[in-house]
């Protein structure tokens, strides 16, 4: 690639005046067409899949209508929102998906921070840690959920053995028998599988704060906790911004390890488990698609509450501006 | 610095076995036997290691048809999404028209889109089109749900692209689809590859539409077989088997990181943070 870059340099002379400092109406006109021409399939094809289907939810809510009777469909207008408002099943699920992201992101961001302050310093073995790292990112959730599973239990797990120290945990600790435990043991492997991600956008902000305004802080005698909060965290604010909304946003959808771990036993499931279990198993398209309406409306809730609380730019922060 | 050295070094001890320890395990119960397992077994190496769930796993036609369906969807989706994507990107990096903070909006919107949400609506709209339990069924939506991603990435690279070579393009009498094509094309291939890279992975990792737009064999993708593959007794599922099958699916994965590990950090923080 250097190459074709050198060979662009030499051809330097022939390059024409600035971009659009004098662009002709028609080339414009023509400009203006391709990039709507070259945008269009992407469009097309991200909304045929969400805002086409998100109408249909809408309209489907307003109506009782179970699968497995469709000759029983009634308008039942907000009915079914009614319904789900009024029921604590919703209210629990929601308290439970509200808790995992709050106390998994959290965690992320700790642990996280700590990985990238170490692969920011590591002048060793940097591709080594970095498969390290990556490969967490790049299993399957499913696959994690099993493994943590397994961890975790009762007949064949390595974690009663090796914890038996602690007094709270015996040989026949039953992880899964019980509310408090199973969510652990679902954070842990959420936590497990989206760290790498959470620390590689930290470590690109780590990578952005100046040398120099550190060595100076340094000099002027800031200890080492001085430093991280005054200097470093201020610093990279966006990177955390962008971090915490990205995976705020994926926590709150967790799934696939609830689905796995406890398929929702214990007083383990999410809203989105409830969606899936109404629509997929229940078959009742109405209340499921009120669900999954309630449901957009509430990552969009969560979305702007964190872009606003946080004031995260996130066209400046994705590099879009 | 002697000290800090110290704490990047532990550091170091320990992110490699936070990382790897469940990978190591997963492992080490695919090497124990079914007996074992079967027994309850609370020791971390198997007690005798055997190649009995290998046999199993890679005898086992369910498996394989997933594998097989995961392989197909992933790698379709992937292309399609990428192609689309590269269009889309090369757009928004370097031409000037009306609607493109609409289309990043938008794609900023999918990526935090709830896909539970859809599966109400997509399963009924799916058993309509005839596309539920199908390839397409599973490759339309995951190309919707990895456009966000792929956009970015390649908008990313493509701003770091010199585009003096396009603009010397033309001027030599190309048009703006020839620049595109046999200058910049070239020049942008990391980045797409990148690109493919993370979709990839999305697309074999997705777990919510496979398990809600299939219903056999057919077209249902590893992570949804997996999730069915309990056995018999709920209680006592299979462990040997699933962990083997696990590893089965993770070695992919694992060759890609190996290769590809440098492309990977790069396509997923380019441009996250452009403070």
């Amino acid at each position: 690639m250097s190459t074709t870059v050198a060979t662009s340099a030499a051809q330097e002379p022939r390059r024409p005046d600035k971009p659009g400092k004098a662009p002709a109406t028609a080339r414009a006109i023509s400009e203006n067409r391709l990039g709507l021409r070259l945008v269009a399939p992407a469009v097309i094809l991200m909304l045929l899949v969400t805002a086409w289907p998100m109408i249909q939810a809408l309209y489907l809510s307003m109506f009782r209508y179970r699968l497995t009777a469709p000759d029983d469909k009634e308008f039942v207008g907000l009915g079914n929102y009614t319904t789900i408002l009024g029921d604590s099943l919703f209210w629990r699920d929601t308290f439970n998906t509200v808790l995992i992201m709050v106390i998994t992101v959290a965690i992320e961001l700790v642990i996280g921070f700590a990985f990238a302050m170490v692969m920011h310093r590591i002048i060793f073995a940097r591709g080594l840690m970095r498969t390290a790292i990556l490969i967490p990112y790049g299993i399957i959730t499913v696959v994690s959920a099993f493994a943590w599973q397994f961890t975790f239990s009762v007949n064949n797990g390595w974690v009663n053995g090796w914890f038996a120290w602690l007094p709270w945990i015996g040989p026949d600790t039953n992880w899964f028998g019980d509310h408090w435990p199973a969510m652990f043991a679902i954070m842990v492997s959420e936590i497990w599988k989206t760290t790498p991600f959470m620390s590689l956008l930290l470590l690109a902000g780590l990578s952005q704060v100046s040398e120099d305004m550190l060595e100076a802080a340094k000099v002027d005698g800031a200890t080492w906790w001085q430093r991280l909060f005054k200097v470093i965290l201020p610093n990279m604010r966006a990177a955390i911004m962008v971090a915490v909304l990205f995976r705020a946003l994926d926590a709150f959808r967790i799934f696939d390890n609830i689905f796995v771990m406890t398929r929702g036993a214990q007083n383990t499931e999410s809203s989105s488990f409830l969606t899936y279990r109404q629509v997929i198993e229940q078959l009742q398209l109405g209340l499921g698609s009120a669900l999954s309406v309630l449901l957009f409306l509430s990552v969009l809730l969560l979305a702007w509450l964190i872009v606003k609380l946080f004031r995260v730019d996130l066209a400046q922060a994705r590099g879009e501006g | 610095m002697k000290k800090n050295n110290l704490g990047t070094g532990v550091g170091f001890v320990l992110i490699l076995v936070w990382c790897l320890l469940p990978v190591a395990w997963i492992i080490s119960l695919s090497f124990k036997s079914p007996e074992e397992t079967a027994a309850g077994s609370d020791q971390f190496l198997p007690k005798e290691a055997t190649l009995q769930n290998y046999r199993d796993i890679l005898d086992n036609p369910d498996f394989l048809d997933a594998l097989r369906n995961s392989f197909g969807i992933a790698l379709i989706a992937t292309f399609l999404s990428v192609v689309f994507a590269t269009l889309a990107a090369y757009a928004i990096a370097r031409l000037e028209f009306r609607g493109k903070k609409a289309v990043l909006s938008l794609a900023l919107a999918i990526a935090m889109f709830p896909v539970v949400a859809l599966v109400g609506p997509l399963f009924d709209m799916w058993r309509t089109f005839g596309l539920f339990n199908t390839w397409p069924g599973l490759i339309i939506p995951y190309m919707s749900f990895t456009l966000p991603l792929a956009i970015w990435t390649l908008a990313a690279f493509f701003r770091e692209i010199p585009w003096e070579l396009e603009q010397a393009a033309q001027v030599d009498g190309a048009t703006s689809w020839q620049a595109f094509r046999k200058v910049i094309v070239p020049l942008a291939a990391p980045g797409v590859f990148t690109a493919a890279i993370l979709t990839f992975f999305f697309a074999w990792n997705e777990f919510v539409l496979a398990i809600s737009l299939t219903s056999t064999t057919g077209s249902r993708t590893v992570p949804a077989q997996l999730s069915y593959f309990v056995g018999p007794d709920p209680f006592n599922p299979p462990y040997g088997q699933l962990a083997t099958a696990s590893v089965v699916v993770t070695i992919p994965i694992i060759i890609i990181v190996l290769i590809f590990q440098r492309k990977i950090v790069a396509g997923l923080t380019s441009g996250a943070v452009k403070g």
